[in-house]
């Protein structure tokens, strides 16, 4: 009676080892879970956003290459939030809400901002047709002025020439 | 004028495009003008109200409660307006001080501190203000808004703001002593 009371406390035992132990898996996979992080964004991931942004304090640095401690503040930063999940839009839109547009690589296309977008071409393609029209009348006009003004300086030097020449001759005779 | 010149002047440029291209070169020269000119002349100058901003302040750094601070609000009262980042190594040397002054000034009721903090990240910030003690209204400088209307020129730098929101005072780099910035306040109160 003791042997099989024994054992059934044996049994016993062992279950609740066996209880606990699974208890303690559960706990860690369940931690596991809950704690796990998602892959560490590599450097060119943030370097190919922080590359499209400028540090106000270093103006004509861009963020990915700018030395100073504040880019390297926005550089992690940037890496947190593509650990969050942040999409690279979210991201830019974070930094132009807390450090202004001014930010950006490239201004965005609205308001005033247009003027950038549109003033150098339309500059460049203005100044191009000018200088069409103006290597027309250069040409042209400039040959046929040329031509005109030769048979004009010519004419009166050759008349006077053959006015002496005659006045000469009739002179010796 | 010959025929040829005629021909040359009816192909030329109309009259009133090169009067639309001279306004227009006239009105971009006028603008950076203007734009090197407001840069040349330095931060806001003793002398000069102060337009009025709000100051969005971090959780834990409000003022008498609130989340944001405006100057306008502050009428009566003596403002000092601080800039820095916790990547400034200046603004460290002045840190504890203006955390003195404040302890100092801060209880009468008749002097506001300020802290605007220029182009940081909020969790660096948070563990500078931790490092140095300072519990004064503190908040990030959002879009450099505030510190483009005071044409601030680096960090740290210190606005002195009397009771009528006028600047009477501007303090360009670290201050070295509580007694410094004392000497400023003391100037303003009534």
């Amino acid at each position: 009676m003791n042997k099989y009371r024994r054992s059934i406390l044996y049994v016993l035992a062992f279950a609740l080892l066996l209880a606990g132990a699974f208890a303690f898996v559960q706990d860690r996979i369940a931690s596991g879970s809950v704690y796990a992080q998602g892959p560490t964004p590599t450097d060119d991931q943030v370097n190919a956003i922080a590359k499209q942004l400028y540090c106000p304090v270093c103006e004509n640095t861009p963020l990915d290459v700018c030395p100073t401690e504040a880019c390297r503040q926005w550089r992690e930063l940037i890496r947190t939030q593509l650990g969050q999940g942040w999409t690279e839009d979210q991201i830019k839109q974070y930094f132009v809400d807390n450090y202004g547009a001014r930010v950006l690589s490239e201004p965005p296309r609205q308001g005033l901002n247009w003027l950038v977008y549109i003033l150098p071409p339309m500059l460049i393609l203005g100044g191009a047709f000018m200088l069409f029209r103006a290597m027309r009348t250069w040409t042209k006009p400039v040959k046929a002025t040329a031509d005109a003004g030769k048979e004009d300086e010519e004419k009166p030097a050759q008349d006077e020439y053959v006015a002496r020449l005659e006045e000469e001759l009739r002179k010796q005779k | 004028m010959t025929e040829t010149d005629k021909t040359a002047s009816k192909r030329g440029v109309p009259l009133w495009v090169q009067v639309a291209i001279w306004v227009v070169l006239a009105g971009l020269l006028i603008l950076v003008a203007v734009t090197l000119n407001k840069r040349q002349q330095g931060t806001v100058q003793p002398g000069d109200q102060i337009p009025d901003f709000t100051l969005k302040l971090y959780s834990g750094y409000e003022y008498e409660g609130k989340g944001e601070i405006k100057l306008s609000d502050l009428r009566g009262k003596v403002v000092v307006l601080n800039f820095w980042a916790s990547w400034c190594k200046p603004c460290e040397q002045e840190a504890a001080e203006m955390q003195q002054a404040w302890e100092k000034y801060g209880p009468t009721g008749n002097v506001v501190f300020l802290g605007a903090d220029y182009v940081d990240t909020e969790p660096e910030a948070r563990i500078y203000l931790q490092k140095f003690g300072i519990t004064y209204a503190n908040g990030p400088d959002m879009a450099t808004k505030i510190s483009q209307l005071f044409r601030m020129q680096g960090v740290p730098e210190t606005y002195f703001i009397d009771t009528d929101g006028v600047l009477q005072y501007v303090m360009i780099g670290p201050f070295s002593s509580v007694d410094d910035i004392s000497t400023q306040i003391e100037k303003l109160l009534p």
